[in-house]
């Protein structure tokens, strides 16, 4: 897997097609007069450009899912956005997520942008045959007449070798990794430019990720579209994204290319999550990183790590490293490797 | 327990009106212990008087103080609700626990009987005994038969806490050092259920006191022992709406839909309390 | 296919355990009580004339085997179920020798009518508004309807009705707040007989109503705000559907499943509801026929119409319990 990531060659850094600023999402809740603020998403930027498969990763409750709900848009309270603006260009008509009116999201999603979610097992009606959410979610977006629609809907399948019947099954008669490739085929069927997959192989066992992440792949290839890959798995980014973010409680601590990051990672965390991957003919035991990871709730001051961090120092403690860039295409926020002056 | 009702109270403003008329009832039931007049006794005061500084909810046609008329009436059919309440809370405890955690066929044989008594329909019933019954249907017999028709809605409930129990480590660990199925239950799993038990008594008080003043009203309880449903059925046999006697029903009405939107204030915010699903619903808003 | 006939089997069960439950607690009821149907009867007609001994003990004879009473309470529990089963519930003592089964299918249609109208228009409002409650959780109007509503339903279905009885009779007299129909109306089927039976049935329909909607709306209100977290609706919003769509094909599709099973559960209740309802308004229904049959004394017909009201609610209970599987592919065979 390690010597397939090497093979990627980083995507020249044209017109981004995603740009996200300083965003913050916050779950506030209140109840029986106690009032908390978990911050899920805080101040994160970063930038996606066309075709590129930009990977998120970190531990569960991290904050990846809150991250990737609000850059597309689909916060529900008490989620809320405090701060920030993302902003996606699709045929050189800028959207910014968060100014526009829900008709105008509507017309966007699925034609443009789409998502694959998280626990894929329940996302499809259970009381209604699949071709009713292939109907749904696409006929108004494609704008063809009904023959040509369902005509495209299972040329698109059988390129994705699935099965045209599966359009006439209810979702519980599929198995787990039909299931989620019929749901894939159903986020790809309008050829969007952006597609969010949020853990798209976790429930899986091995083969069918394999299968799942070729078909993945393999749409990328044909379509050109450019994705946000969210997992928790090192070695799945390792095989899947061109650049890779490392978030860490609601923080992005380090972004890189893949090689370079797998190389190359400077944040402390990163080198733990990196060095933690087993590796063909190295039997040495692999050490775990003591401590979990904090509440977002309540986090720790200063840099967010710097708890469970070997190379802590007095102003981890007190100050926010900053992303800083370290060379180009290579941001980390970590004052022992930037240094603590900024 | 006294911090869960501190807190219903200050951000819950059904539970704190529901607590506050349930407050008022019991202040009107330990009221009419100190009534001047025997509850029965009729003609003690002048018939058909409106309300005034001395009878503040006037005078029936039987020569009776409307107001000490209804705190007795508020009483009687109240202690009718708990009583009823309280039997029917033990039949749905025994029943649900027993099923939910035995299960197999126990549980089926259980169920199969919950549900039948589910469906059928209970006035029918209720008329066929008074009309067996006749003057033996008092006051006691009423609240024996409501407590048998009321606690399989109840018992299901409980039962499908009681198998999520069963399959909890220390059930497991109570089996395996030998406790009795009477003492798993009682001792471990009963503390589980007890705020579902609470929360169904205002439904269930809700559900019976309906009845026995449904019962009442048509003449077919004791017509000794006054309650709400009493009162409205002496008034519609003296016709007081005809006559203009309109405060000898409106009270007892009043009183009752007041009785009823506390206990259901009161149920609503306790379930409420219990299923964090509609708290968190609550949040959302 | 299989599963689900193996499905109706077992719902069909249940229904047989109802019916023999609730029939048996009937024929118990009024065995166990030292009353005595035949003496009772006789003493009821001889209340208003002098009748003779030989007579009397004539009238003993044939009552007692017209109300199958002959030999031990076993012998007469059996027939009692045979006599049943033929449909055959006894001559009607108040309206001697009608049967029974006639004079309870005379009034039948009236509760049938009364209660399936309301039970229906209760059960479209309180579902649609508590969808459109639960779903646009922000509307005003939506907040302010629905605590109307939800404060009606714990009043018990008497008192409403009363209430009612009391605003339109007395206070603003625009509706018949009596019977079924006018008193003289002529009753071969007209537009305006139709229109008469409309006019009367709306009060009674009303205290059904809306003391019923409540309970709907509370319960689709709680399952909606459940099920817009569910993921398929989520993935529904992302992917463009339009919100009406999602609230008729994901949000109330989905609903629908726990809330027929809830109509089925609560019919019983329904019928209680009605009946009651009925008695307030003099609507010629089973409630007033089962009232007037109490104060004539009419053991027989008592008796009958108690076994019907359990047979029937029954029935239609299994009837919505075999319809749900259709709403819901997942349901098969529990």
């Amino acid at each position: 897997m390690q010597t397939e990531a090497l093979l990627h060659t980083p995507k020249a850094a044209s017109e981004p097609i995603l740009a996200v600023e300083n965003l913050k999402a916050y779950y506030t809740t209140k109840a029986f007069g106690i009032d908390r603020d978990i911050r899920a998403v805080d101040d994160i930027s970063l930038t996606i450009a066309k075709g590129e498969i930009y990977g998120v990763a970190g531990e569960s409750s991290s904050g990846k899912t809150s991250l990737i709900k609000t850059i597309v848009g689909a916060i529900r309270p008490p989620l809320h956005v405090v701060g920030g603006s993302v902003c996606f260009n699709f045929e050189g008509q800028a959207y910014n997520i968060y100014d526009l009116g829900p008709d105008e999201l509507q017309t966007i999603r699925w034609r443009h942008l789409s998502y694959i979610m998280q626990g894929s097992m329940n996302v499809l009606n259970p009381v209604r045959r699949i071709k009713h959410s292939f109907f749904d979610f696409a006929f108004a977006h494609m704008g063809l007449d009904r023959a040509t629609f369902w005509d495209k809907v299972r040329e698109h399948l059988r390129r994705l070798d699935l099965d045209p019947g599966v359009l006439d099954s209810y979702p519980h008669q599929l198995s787990g990794g039909m299931r989620q490739r019929t749901t894939i085929a159903l986020a790809t069927v309008c050829t969007p430019e952006f597609i969010v997959a949020d853990e798209p192989t976790t429930a899986l066992d091995v083969i069918v990720q394999r299968d799942v992440l070729t078909m993945l792949r393999d749409i990328q290839r044909d379509l050109g579209s450019s994705f946000l890959f969210v997992t928790h798995d090192m070695s799945v980014h390792a095989t899947v994204s061109d650049r890779i973010g490392i978030v860490y409680a609601g923080r992005l601590v380090e972004e890189a290319d893949t090689p370079t990051l797998f190389r190359g990672a400077r944040h402390p965390y990163t080198q733990h999550l990196v060095a933690s991957l087993p590796k063909i003919g190295d039997a040495t035991r692999r050490a775990s990183l003591s401590g979990r990871p904090p509440s977002l709730a309540d986090p720790p001051a200063g840099c967010r790590f710097h708890p469970r961090c070997p190379l802590a120092m007095d102003i981890c403690s007190k100050q926010v490293p900053p992303l800083n860039p370290l060379a180009p295409r290579h941001r980390v926020a970590c004052f022992a490797v930037s240094g603590a002056t900024s | 327990m006294f911090t869960i009702v501190r807190d219903l109270i200050r951000y819950n403003i059904e539970f704190a009106i529901g607590l506050l008329i349930l407050l008022l009832l019991i202040g009107a039931v330990v009221l009419s212990f100190f009534s001047p007049y025997p509850a029965a006794d009729i003609y003690v005061v002048p018939p058909d008087m409106p309300p005034d500084a001395e009878f503040w909810l006037g005078t029936t046609s039987r020569g009776q103080d409307t107001f000490w008329q209804l705190m007795i009436g508020l009483r009687n059919t109240l202690g009718f609700g708990v009583g009823v309440a309280f039997l029917s809370r033990i039949l749905s405890l025994v029943v649900g626990l027993t099923a939910g955690y035995a299960g197999g066929r126990t549980d089926r044989v259980l169920m199969a009987i919950n549900d039948s008594i589910m469906v059928i329909p209970q006035f029918p019933i209720l008329v066929l005994f008074y009309f067996v019954l006749k003057d033996n249907m008092n006051w006691l017999m009423l609240v024996l038969i409501l407590s048998a028709l009321g606690w399989s809605y109840d018992a299901r409930l409980i039962r499908s806490i009681a198998m999520s129990l069963r399959t909890r480590p220390f059930t497991m660990q109570s089996v395996y050092s030998g406790m009795s199925m009477r003492k798993i239950l009682v001792e471990e799993h009963l503390p589980y259920v007890m705020p579902i038990v609470f929360a169904t008594t205002m439904n269930n008080m809700i559900w019976s006191i309906g009845m026995e003043i449904t019962l009442s009203v048509l003449g077919f309880t004791d017509v000794d022992t006054p309650t709400m449903g009493q009162m409205i059925y002496w008034a519609n046999s003296h016709s007081a709406l005809i006559s203009g006697i309109w405060w000898w029903v409106a009270a007892p009405v009043g009183a009752i839909v007041i009785l009823f939107v506390g206990l259901f204030l009161l149920s609503m915010s306790m379930n409420e309390y219990i299923d964090p699903r509609s708290r968190l619903n609550r949040m959302g808003n | 296919m299989t599963a689900y006939l193996i499905f109706v089997a077992r719902r069909f069960g249940q229904l047989l355990l109802v019916v023999f439950l609730g029939i048996s607690a009937t024929f118990f009821i009024t065995h166990m009580t030292p009353v005595d149907p035949v003496a009772e009867t006789i003493s009821v007609i001889t209340n208003f004339s002098k009748a003779d001994p030989e007579a009397i003990e004539l009238m003993r004879k044939t009552l007692t085997e017209l109300y199958g009473l002959q030999g031990n309470v076993f012998e007469q529990y059996i027939s009692f179920w045979s006599r049943l089963l033929r449909g055959d519930l006894g001559p009607s003592l108040s309206a001697f020798p009608t049967p029974v089964s006639q004079i309870i299918f005379r009034a039948l249609p009236w509760t049938v009518g009364l209660m399936i109208s309301a039970t229906l228009i209760s059960f479209l409002i309180g579902n649609a508004l508590g969808a459109l409650a639960g779903y646009y959780r922000k509307s005003r109007i939506l907040k302010i309807v629905s605590l109307g509503l939800i404060g009606l339903q714990p009043i018990p279905y008497y008192i409403l009705a009363f209430i009612l009885l009391i605003l339109f009779g007395f206070v603003w007299p625009v509706l018949p707040i009596a019977g079924g129909y006018e008193m003289n109306a002529d009753l071969t089927l007209s537009f305006s007989l139709v229109l008469d039976i409309i006019r009367h049935s709306i009060l009674p329909a009303l205290a059904l109503v809306l003391v019923g909607a409540g309970s709907w709306l509370t319960g689709m209100r709680a399952l909606t705000s459940n099920i817009v977290t569910e993921d398929y609706v989520t993935f529904a919003e992302l992917g463009g559907v339009g919100s009406t769509r999602i609230l008729r094909s994901y949000v109330v599709r989905n609903a629908l499943v726990p809330q027929l099973t809830g109509l089925a559960m609560s019919l019983g209740a329904i019928f209680n509801g009605t009946v009651i309802t009925e008695i307030v308004f003099g609507y010629p229904g089973i409630g007033t026929l089962l009232i007037d049959a109490v104060h004539a004394g009419d053991y027989s017909l008592v008796l009958g119409l108690a076994s019907l009201s359990i047979v029937g609610v029954a029935i239609a209970v299994f009837l919505i319990d075999i319809l749900s599987p259709l709403l819901d592919p997942r349901i098969k065979a529990e």
